[in-house]
């Protein structure tokens, strides 16, 4: 084989590789408007008003995840299923948006930490790597970091609209959540970093909590339920 | 009072999270969960810590390699050395097949960062020894062919595993160009070694061959990975450097006799190498 003939041969593998990547972007491009639109809908309960109809929006969120399950479907096409991790700097963005949009839709509805496998059959993907588009366990990770800075939002937001009990609730669900990334051993990568946000996450709410507590407004809340 | 009741608070708080962080800790489903999460990135790190230091002894192996092949200009009957160097080699590819191993059932790309920096190293090494005993340049195929392994098929032959697993390898198309890129770098230096030695023919024959490389390199352009355009410029020195001694030979050749050229050009590049350690 010659040297031309070697280079001609590795510049159709590469030209086919941007093709892939090409179409790849189009469907994430896609992708990431239907998540913008989830994020506007969800975004509506720091109004005021917003509160009284919590399940409401959790449902017109849940309708626009069936157009993201279409998206996706698409995206599952576009490229052999067993080089996932070729790819993955693509979609990982928009992956942990969306994985952050469904545990936030998931926390307003029943007020408890979405899992893994909840995540993935909102997004009609995998768990496992095996059995194709999965779910990579630090998207998971990042994306309930991502709500965890939201709830510190919600939390500040609740007391203005007059809902002094929220915050107690987030502050405990925080505080769990907070316990359980302290048993990870993360490497000094994305994650980690975005991890390290977390402690000012809980501290907000923290003071939140503080405030209601020391004009005994949280007591207030307990004793009207 | 509203003020007293309110100050006891924060305290009882305090203790109302630190009773939810206990029993969080016994069985909450959230640490469950997130007892699993630990599982899974420990195994991943760990898998990907092994995998770079099986890249990082691929890549002191194989430099040895290179260093060994350099000396090929410097006695006259190379074989020995070809021989040696393929002993190194062959060690090379045990490591690499270990790193195939720690691979199986993976997706090679989430690991790819580990081990990219041992494959180049180990294609420059492949492909420089490739050219010294055949004046070509190594193919893809080639080096995917001699990285295939057979595993569990001598003690335990005649137990359960009759059927030897065969464990493969494959260099990605970029992975190789890089490799690619760094060997002109190795060429360079031979040339110019040679040149050294008085072997007048090696000069004119690695030119043409780094020419032919350097186009090839011209043709992919910006459509490969981004490191590629970084080592076209290193690669357009080496070049250079090669054609320069090609045209001073030409030049120096026809007027110097064949004896005295040597010191011509050994003079000449003490002052190439000063000029390269001040850049």
């Amino acid at each position: 084989m010659s040297v031309s003939d070697m280079f001609s041969y590795i510049q159709g593998f590469l030209s086919a590789d941007q093709d892939v990547r090409e179409d790849i972007r189009k469907v994430v491009q896609v992708l990431e408007q239907t998540a913008r639109e989830i994020l506007t809908v969800l975004q509506s309960v720091h109004q005021p008003s917003g509160f009284k109809d919590i399940p409401d929006k959790c449902t017109k969120a849940r309708e626009l995840f069936g157009t993201v399950q279409m998206h996706i479907a698409d995206l599952k096409t576009k490229f052999p299923a067993d080089q996932y991790y070729r790819f993955h700097e693509h979609w990982r963005f928009v992956l942990q948006r969306l994985t952050f949009l469904a545990a936030f839709a998931v926390y307003l509805e029943s007020e408890a930490l979405v899992t893994r496998e909840e995540v993935a059959q909102i997004l009609d993907i995998e768990v496992v790597r095996d059995k194709g588009f999965h779910l990579d366990v630090e998207d998971y990770l990042a994306g309930v970091l991502i709500m965890a800075s939201e709830l510190s939002r919600l939390a500040v937001n609740s007391v203005t609209a007059g809902d002094y009990n929220r915050p107690l609730r987030i502050s405990n669900f925080i505080n769990e959540l907070d316990s359980g990334f302290r048993l990870l051993n993360l490497k000094n990568d994305p994650l980690r970093k975005r991890y390290d946000g977390l402690k000012y996450d809980v501290k907000k709410i923290e003071e939140v909590v503080y405030d209601l507590s020391i004009r005994g407004l949280a007591k207030e809340a307990k004793s009207e339920q | 009072m509203n003020k007293r009741g309110g100050e006891g608070h924060p305290q009882k708080n305090g203790n109302v999270a630190q009773q939810c962080e206990t029993s969080a800790n016994l069985s909450s489903p959230v640490i469950a969960a997130f007892k699993v999460f630990q599982m899974e990135l420990d195994t991943k790190h760990d898998k990907y810590e092994r995998l770079v230091k099986l890249s990082r002894d691929v890549t002191i192996e194989s430099k040895r390699t290179i260093f060994l092949l350099h000396r090929v200009t410097s006695v006259p009957d190379a074989e020995p050395i070809l021989n040696e160097a393929d002993g190194k080699l062959c060690g090379v590819r045990e490591k690499i097949g270990q790193i195939a191993e720690e691979l199986r059932g993976e997706d090679i790309y989430q690991f790819h960062r580990a081990f990219t920096a041992g494959i180049q190293e180990y294609v420059e090494a492949a492909s420089f020894q490739h050219y010294i005993r055949h004046r070509s340049l190594i193919s893809l195929e080639e080096i995917n062919a001699s990285l295939v392994f057979m595993k569990g098929d001598e003690g335990s032959a005649d137990t359960l595993s009759s059927e030897p697993r065969v464990t493969t390898f494959q260099v990605m198309p970029a992975d190789y160009l890089l490799g690619v890129a760094d060997l002109t770098g190795e060429l360079m230096r031979l040339c110019i070694s040679s040149v050294g030695n008085g072997d007048i023919d090696t000069p004119f024959q690695l030119s043409q061959f780094l020419r032919q490389i350097h186009d090839g390199f011209s043709y992919i352009g910006n459509t490969g990975p981004y490191e590629v355009s970084k080592k076209l410029h290193t690669l357009r020195q080496s070049l250079g450097k090669v054609e320069d001694a090609c045209y001073t030979l030409r030049v120096r050749g026809s007027e110097i006799p064949k004896h005295m050229l040597a010191d011509v050009f050994s003079s000449r590049n003490a002052h190439m190498d000063s000029e390269e350690a001040v850049v």
